[in-house]
């Protein structure tokens, strides 16, 4: 019985040893564990053994049994991941042939540039407001310190609908509008679309785009003006941009202040982008005029506010190095897919 | 503005400084420069030559040998100058040295030309004698100069001495951008005060002083002033015995610095008082004003006038005129006539200096075509008090420059002069303003030095006539803010209470949009606002479709940008053909821009801006591509159960391809396949598709909020449906049917399958659905999946729909 045992085994661990497909060990499992394999068949002809050997000769058929489960198993084992080596081998790929890209599309550069001005002040709790573009000469130029005679209206050439009616030429009667309203304290942009008859080039378009901002409260300060565009500049162009005012004229601030930042290419050493100055021009700022403070019934006395508008296409053009601003609206796949 | 640095220097005695430092300063205390130019950019080792010998060249006609006396030593310089003689003396230019340009006065090179010493035709030559052109000057500012050849000094030089100093080269010319309120600073004498002020020197401006004769102006001239609305002041004074001459060298080199080109002492007299008092100065010829009389009253509808260019003028009841008894001689403040031109011939003067309204100065400038120096200073609305002062400058010049005799006296109408402005000094609001901690004493430094006059007893500050533009405590503030420095003003963020940031929900909503289009490959364009009115017929709309109703612009930059658009497609289509004949491959592109619906025309009040979403592309993809994006736009701004009615009627698309978007019962935009006549029109020989979302119609139905539903614990239960269906069924008609009839266990439904063919009998088509029925609460019986799916089929019979097996 001993000897049938071990010769069951011997022939199974040699067909173990033998197969080389995963079904051909399933069959080694049939003919030798299976309900009709053989070291069944040594256990069901038990009943020809004296009883007293029956423990003992159990124990040895328990024990080929485990031996072959082993072996089988250790067999499977290798024989799967042989088999998954092999096809990890023959699946490899020109990782260098080209992507397949999901064509997602692009933003305009004029709204990247007006987003992150957005990021920048909401994130200093400043609301962002819209108001018309076909906007009333009050709100447009009277409301803001520009009466009727003003050569300023006439420097803008300003596009009318009507005597009263026309585009507007800036932002910056949003202001207007938001003071008029009545709640202060008041911190808020007014993106939006601007419009002046001049004719198309490389650095002028009859529309373009401004970011008006706006404080009203008790107590703002010059200073305070200073260090929230200072603030800007940093997060719009880098930790490292330093700014410039320079005193200018606004009708509807006083003081009035143009800033600069410093080229953010040379670091203001001077390049061909910023023509040697080591500065560009960024944005108008200044104090509210008390004369627009009181237009809106605000008291001059009581409140105090700084105003600012930005051109975004100048940020745009500035930030990306586009050399003329008619890319802006012709709008060619060449072009936007840049951004 | 342009100025030289030599003439503000002239009136700031003590200012030492460069010209880069110079400008930087005087910007940043606001006076803005623009740039400024050496005069002696690239003029090296220039000095004063003394032609001594002249000799015919051996071996060239053209050509001559000068033998040239240098200061040091005698060089020789062959030459192709025809001017010149013995004796003259020349700037000439040493071997090593440069000069600014080419004879032939083109763009000057950056680093100017080198002068080395050589031979010519085998003589040796050891430098060159200068062209005006070559020192990069012009015969236009130095009138003596000729026309070809070399310059010759008509005044006394002294061999070997700085030609370049001696021509009046050592300057700098300083262009400045003054700011439209800043009147005073359109002059010298503005300017100077404003760097005086910068640099802490003191400012000394000419003081004037005149002898005049013992006669009366008045007895010479009698002005009377009709329209004092548009004339507050006008001076006049009397020169005669006049004698027309070259002005002194010193006046012609500040005038040309300036750009002016120098003509005779009395011309140059009127435009060096306007440049240094930015008071623009009138002469007539006396003898050709008639009854000795100056009227100024406005002009009369359709009168015309010659002004002194030759040119004839159409004149109207706004424009002002100078006028003597008879007679019109001069445009106010823009030019004078023909008929009281100054000439060589001139024996008496009379001198105006007046101030006008400038806004109709302005607009008459305008009008008449005709906008001069002087008008451009006028317009910006002159200092009355100023005019006294500068004509009183220009006779005493004319004693100066020995150019005539002045007449005692000036003969002055004006309307009474305001009172100087007073403000009250507020040191400590102007800290709070500023944000600084300026002292009393250093304000008060900073008034001083702007003439603003402070006094103690009544704490007020009054205002000098010539700063118009200070008015109120706010421009005090300005002042000490200017000079204390804006660099040096701290820099704080505001105080007080705290304020949410936030975006409109509008706005989101767009920024939604933007993002959807921009999964889906849509890039983003700009377009105009203003087009053409032919757009509409571009776009097949008929003639009396309420899209035609535009509002237009009445100064427009031409018809094709003179209506405000009332439909978004024009923008897009014009994109895609830009792309299209460019040979751009599957261009998506997408807009977000405004329409501008008037609520009656002529509009007297807002129009209602409406913003549309419109996308539009040619290349890969179809109508259902468009139709995908549309549906993750709405989805995703929780918009659902979007339906489509294919009866949309635009004239512009395709007429089976195209379907109103509709939301409940309101149309919220449109698709579709743009008519091929459309896309003729545009260039564009490819289908193209559109889509126009009508924000505002949209918004009020879209959310950002979500509820979550549960995930289905049971499972679900499909049935698959095959019919025939006549072909003008709507799979949209079916699916109604489904939605309604299928209750509420119903999913799911989706189209796996539609076909038209041979296979089916002729006016139908094959549809088949998968329908997905569950239970939130159990597991379906079949029972309920057969009571749904009869009620279903039960709907589309009657449709006329047959089932297939």
């Amino acid at each position: 019985m001993k000897e049938k045992l071990e010769k069951i085994k011997s022939e199974a661990i040699r067909q173990i040893n033998e197969s080389e497909a995963l079904d051909k060990l399933n069959d080694v499992r049939v003919t030798f564990l299976g309900k009709k394999g053989e070291l069944t068949a040594v256990l069901k002809s038990m009943k020809d053994v004296l009883p007293e050997d029956r423990p003992k000769i159990g124990q040895l058929v328990n024990e080929a049994r485990e031996e072959i489960e082993r072996v089988l198993d250790e067999a499977r084992t290798n024989m799967e991941r042989r088999i998954r080596e092999a096809k990890l081998k023959a699946e490899v790929i020109d990782v260098t042939l080209p992507a397949q890209k999901n064509s997602v599309g692009h933003r305009h550069p004029n709204t990247i540039a007006l987003e992150e001005v957005e990021r920048i002040f909401v994130g200093m709790g400043y609301e962002v407001i819209e108001g018309p573009e076909i906007e009333k000469d009050y709100y447009n130029f009277e409301a803001l310190n520009i009466p009727a005679d003003h050569p300023a209206k006439d420097e803008q050439d300003t596009f009318y609908i009507n005597g009263d009616i026309l585009l507007r030429t800036q932002t910056s009667g949003v202001q207007v509008h938001e003071m008029e309203k009545g709640k202060l304290p008041i911190r808020m942009i007014a993106p939006g679309r601007v419009f002046r008859a001049d004719e198309v080039d490389a650095t002028h378009s009859p529309s373009f785009h401004q970011v008006e901002g706006l404080v009203i409260d008790k107590k703002i300060t010059f200073a305070d003006l200073k260090g929230t565009l200072a603030e800007f500049a940093r997060e719009l162009f880098g930790e490292d941009t330093k700014v410039k005012f320079r005193p200018h004229h606004f009708p509807f601030t006083e003081p009035s202040a143009e800033m600069d930042v410093s080229c953010f290419k040379c670091g203001g050493e001077g390049c061909r982008f910023c023509k040697g100055e080591g500065w560009l021009e960024i944005l108008g700022c200044g104090m509210v005029h008390p004369k627009v403070l009181t237009m809106c019934n605000i008291d001059p006395e009581e409140y105090t506010g700084f105003a600012f508008g930005v051109g975004l296409e100048r940020i745009a053009l500035l930030k990306y190095e586009i050399d003329d601003m008619r890319l802006l609206y012709e709008n060619d796949i060449r072009f936007l897919k840049q951004f | 503005m342009n100025t030289p640095l030599s003439w503000i220097k002239a009136y700031v005695p003590d200012l030492i400084c460069e010209d880069r430092e110079y400008c930087d300063a005087m910007t940043l205390s606001g006076t803005k420069v623009e740039g400024f130019r050496r005069l002696d950019k690239n003029l090296e080792k220039i000095v004063v030559g003394h032609i001594e010998k002249i000799e015919r060249h051996p071996a060239a006609d053209k050509l001559i040998i000068c033998q040239v006396n240098i200061g040091s030593e005698t060089i020789q310089i062959v030459t192709g100058a025809s001017n010149l003689k013995e004796g003259d003396y020349v700037p000439t230019v040493l071997d090593g040295g440069r000069v600014a340009g080419g004879h032939d006065g083109g763009p000057l090179p950056e680093n100017g030309v080198k002068i080395k010493a050589g031979k010519l035709r085998g003589i040796e030559s050891n430098g060159m004698m200068c062209s005006i052109e070559e020192l990069g000057a012009s015969r236009d500012l130095y009138p003596e100069a000729p026309e070809n050849g070399v310059y010759v000094f008509q005044k006394a030089v002294t061999p070997g001495e700085d030609a370049i100093e001696a021509l009046g080269l050592r300057d700098t010319v300083v262009e400045y951008e003054v700011t439209s309120n800043r009147v005073d600073c359109y002059s010298i004498i503005g300017i100077a005060r404003e760097a005086a002020a910068t640099f802490k020197k003191s400012f000394v401006p000419p003081a004037v002083t005149i002898k005049g004769n013992n006669e009366d102006a008045k007895d010479y001239i009698c002005v009377e002033v009709q329209d004092t609305d548009l004339c507050p002041r006008y001076c006049a004074r009397v020169c005669k015995n006049i004698k027309i001459a070259p002005s002194p060298e010193w006046m012609q080199r500040r005038l040309s610095a300036c750009g002016i080109r120098p003509i005779n002492n009395l011309v140059d007299i009127t435009n060096y008082v306007m440049l240094e008092c930015g008071q623009p100065m009138h002469a007539y010829d006396l003898s050709t004003v008639a009854g000795n009389k100056i009227i100024v009253r406005r002009a009369k509808d359709g009168d015309t006038f010659q002004t002194l260019d030759g040119q004839m003028r159409k004149l109207d009841s706004e424009i002002l005129m100078i006028c003597d008894a008879e007679k019109e001689i001069g445009i106010a403040g823009i030019m004078g006539g023909e008929n009281s031109k100054i000439t060589q011939d001139v024996q008496t003067v009379l001198f105006e200096a007046a101030t006008f309204h400038g806004a109709n100065i302005r607009k008459s400038a305008k009008r008449v075509g005709l906008r001069t120096d002087a008008s451009g200073i006028f317009e910006k609305g002159l200092d009355p008090r100023n005019a006294e002062y500068a004509i009183n400058r220009a006779c005493q010049l004319i004693e100066e420059l020995e150019c005539g005799e002045v007449v005692g006296g000036i003969v002055d109408v004006k309307q009474p002069l305001l009172d100087l402005r007073q403000i009250r000094f507020e040191p400590e609001r102007i800290n709070q303003f500023l944000g600084t901690d300026i002292s009393k004493q250093d304000m008060l430094e900073i008034f001083d030095r702007l003439e603003l006059v402070y006094d103690t007893n009544t704490d007020m500050i009054t205002v000098p006539s010539f700063r118009q533009d200070i008015e109120c405590f706010a421009d005090i503030a300005e002042e000490v803010a200017r000079f204390f420095g804006y660099d040096k003003i701290p820099t704080t963020l505001p105080t007080g209470e705290a304020t949410a940031g936030k975006i409109s929900f509008k706005l989101r909503i767009e920024q939604k949009a933007r993002d959807i289009a921009e999964y889906c490959g849509f890039s983003q364009g700009m377009c105009y606002s203003f087009e053409s009115p032919k757009v509409f017929d571009k776009l097949l709309i008929p003639d009396d479709s309420p899209l035609r109703q535009a509002i237009t612009i009445s100064n427009p930059l031409g018809e094709d940008f003179s209506i405000m658009r009332t439909i978004s497609l024009n923008g897009i289509l014009t994109s895609l053909s830009v792309n299209y004949n460019r040979r751009n491959k599957n261009v998506r592109l997408y807009e977000l821009g405004n329409i501008y619906i008037p609520k009656s025309l002529p509009i007297e009040d807002y129009p209602d801006e409406r913003m549309q979403f419109t996308l539009g592309m040619y290349g890969e993809g179809d109508f259902f591509t468009m139709k995908g994006v549309i549906e993750e736009f709405f989805e995703s701004v929780g918009i659902k159960k979007i339906t489509y009615d294919p009866n949309a009627q635009k004239s512009f698309l395709h007429p089976g391809r195209q379907a109103l978007i509709k939301y409940k019962d309101a149309v919220v935009g449109y698709l579709g396949e743009v008519h091929p006549d459309v896309t003729d029109n545009y260039d564009i020989d490819t289908r193209v598709y559109v889509a126009v979302l009508d924000m505002p119609e949209i918004l009020p139905y879209t959310t950002f909020d979500r509820k979550y539903e549960g995930i289905a614990k049971y499972p679900a239960v499909s049935r698959d449906i095959s019919m025939v269906v006549p072909k003008n069924i709507l799979v949209g008609d079916i699916e109604k049917v489904i939605e309604q009839r299928g209750g509420k266990i119903l999913e799911e439904y989706q189209l796996f399958d539609i076909y038209e063919g041979s296979q089916i009998k002729q006016g139908y088509k094959s549809v088949a659905y998968s329908i997905t029925f569950r239970a939130k609460d159990r597991t379906l019986e079949e029972s309920d999946v057969s009571s749904a799916m009869k009620k279903i089929l039960n709907g589309l019979e009657g449709m006329g729909i047959e089932l297939r097996a």
